[in-house]
């Protein structure tokens, strides 16, 4: 029975977030579009609800309503299978994001290595729309994606591990708390690693398919890339589950870079509205990026992504690696701070006595003095 | 119950996505069927304690290997039923080469003793995760063979890039230094155009 209760609790937790996700998101898309908008000298959408507010939940009830059509050589099962997969990798990624102390919904040891698979997973749905569909451009555009996504996975890694060296931690409560100081954003590892931040942001645009970086549906060359022969719902699970990957890479630059549920501010409370602010923040970047930048050619992307961006992030881990050792900087969680947290490993500083004489050592001795 | 619950459904998935590899008709079937047994294993290995290896799993596994797997099915051009149909003489080697396999399984198995089944039990009570615990001895115990495995990898690599970089005469490339450094002055000639006339 207390098990059936704890199983309750998971799954009213999991609805919880979901609906907070799937709601936020319909405004983080008018938001989107608003600032798309606003750049180019337009309005956007103004006509459904005050301010056009409501204009998602109305292209919401549109794509429901509509057919699904599914080309006569396609592969049904895969061809169906490949939206949902995309919308469930990007809403399970979710359950280890930590909106405030305490506030998560499993707290992972190995959260931030769960985040990394799950984003390299993603790909699966792409690759499969883009074959199933039995088309020349969504298989040009899933081929695409594809070597993009896997390109740019090697980058975020690296990125990942420089900050973990700091952390020396894979939870992501760890790392947020990692970076709380009594100076508000003075803590944030944006300033310590600067570089990688931006190498960070850039990935996760080209991770998401995003412009500058949206060639999997450069709609001047490949219509809509894989996502051509996709209508009604199953064309709404791809876009939905974009957009949560999008935001799940603010979340992440967030937790990585700029202190997650922590206040800028020394004095203020920390919280999840911080959290929600600066997720919001990314993703006004995301919009203002895709409403400046032009598309980037294929070989340029692959360039910056293997000779630029893996060369540099390879350069930080050992850069961060050798400062942490020549210095004699331990990572967080081997810090007195992290074990009054209750949230350090192994033994506290101040009892790391010297080492006992291993045992093994005193018998490899015993012998030659008998001799 | 619900621990004993999930390990029947991972452990029943994988069984049936490793044998509908075998036994599905189109190839690119088969790898997603191949994607889908790693991710019950690495449910497996989560549920045995084993979180960091699982996430590796994925991450290498499903999240690179497998990808290129799919490619490489995809853009094949190999009639797949021609090849079906000579199942027949392909069936003895494969029947040899499986029985080998299952002789070895079943050695390892005969040889495994469960040395201490409350192992997971103790990495919670020490509150250091997978990854701690890994980390501790591969770079102190076991750091030579660790070393070695990284060499074994990048001559791995280096053989790969050396057998397939070609170098081909008469091909047209672009030189992304010049490309930046160049300037609208050098490039770019202002010429009167009289009408009637030409350059």
């Amino acid at each position: 029975m207390d098990e059936f209760l704890t199983f309750l609790t998971i799954v009213g937790q999991c609805l919880l977030v979901l609906v907070c996700l799937l709601i936020s998101l319909a405004f983080l898309l008018y938001m989107d579009r608003k600032v798309w908008a606003a750049v180019q000298l337009r309005r956007g959408p103004n006509v459904v609800g005050p301010w056009g507010l409501l204009q998602s939940f109305a292209d919401f009830l549109k794509f429901v309503m509509k057919e699904i059509v599914i080309p006569a050589g396609a592969d049904r099962t895969v061809f169906l299978l490949a939206p949902m997969i995309t919308f469930v990798l990007a809403v399970i990624a979710w359950v280890v994001i930590p909106f405030s102390e305490g506030w998560v919904i499993s707290d992972l040891n190995v959260g931030i290595l769960y985040l990394f698979a799950i984003s390299s997973l993603g790909v699966y749905g792409v690759i499969m729309g883009g074959w199933a569909a039995n088309s020349k451009y969504p298989f040009l555009g899933g081929l695409r994606s594809a070597a993009q996504m896997v390109s740019y996975e090697v980058s975020i890694g690296f990125v990942i591990v420089t900050v973990l060296l700091m952390v020396g931690s894979l939870n992501l409560s760890d790392i947020v708390l990692a970076q709380s100081s009594d100076w508000g954003l003075v803590g944030w590892y944006f300033w310590k690693q600067p570089v990688m931040f931006v190498v960070f942001f850039i990935s996760a645009l080209a991770e998401t398919n995003r412009p500058p970086f949206d060639l999997p549906e450069a709609e001047s060359e490949l219509v809509a890339g894989y996502q051509v022969e996709y209508s009604s719902t199953p064309y709404l699970l791809f876009m939905i589950g974009e957009y949560m990957n999008i935001v799940m890479m603010c979340a992440l630059t967030t937790i990585l870079f700029f202190g997650g549920w922590l206040s800028p501010i020394p004095g203020l409370p920390d919280g999840a509205l911080w959290f929600i602010l600066k997720i919001i923040f990314f993703f006004f970047l995301f919009s203002m990026v895709k409403a400046i930048v032009p598309r980037y050619r294929y070989d340029q992307l692959m360039r910056i992504g293997w000779k630029v961006f893996l060369p540099l992030s390879l350069a930080f881990v050992v850069i961060t690696a050798g400062v942490m050792k020549g210095f004699d900087i331990d990572p967080w969680t081997m810090t007195e701070e992290a074990h009054e947290m209750g949230r350090g490993v192994g033994l506290p500083p101040e009892l790391d006595l010297e080492p006992v004489v291993e045992p093994e050592k005193i018998e490899a001795v015993l012998p030659s003095e008998a001799s | 119950m619900i621990q004993v619950l999930a390990f029947y459904l991972f452990a029943v998935t994988a069984v049936i996505a490793g044998v509908m590899v075998v036994f599905s008709r189109n190839p690119v079937h088969s790898v997603l069927w191949l994607i889908f047994a790693f991710f019950s294993s690495a449910g497996l290995f989560v549920m045995m304690g084993a979180e960091f290896l699982a996430m590796l799993l994925m991450i290498v596994y499903v999240g690179a290997v497998a990808v290129l797997f799919l490619f490489v099915v995809m853009m094949l051009d190999v009639d797949f039923a021609e090849l079906r149909g000579r199942v027949a003489e392909y069936l003895p080697i494969g029947l040899a080469i499986g029985l080998v396999m299952l002789m070895q399984l079943s050695f390892g198995f005969l040889a495994w003793q469960e040395v201490d089944a409350a192992r997971p039990a103790e990495t919670m009570a020490r509150g250091v995760g997978n990854a701690h615990q890994l980390g501790e001895v591969i770079y102190t115990k076991y750091v030579y063979a660790f070393q070695a495995s990284g060499l074994i990898l990048l001559v791995a690599m280096i053989g790969a890039i050396v057998l397939t970089l070609r170098h081909r005469e008469g091909v047209k490339k672009q030189s992304v230094m010049s490309q930046l450094y160049r300037d609208p002055k050098e490039a770019v000639v202002m010429r009167d155009v009289k009408p009637g006339g030409s350059l």
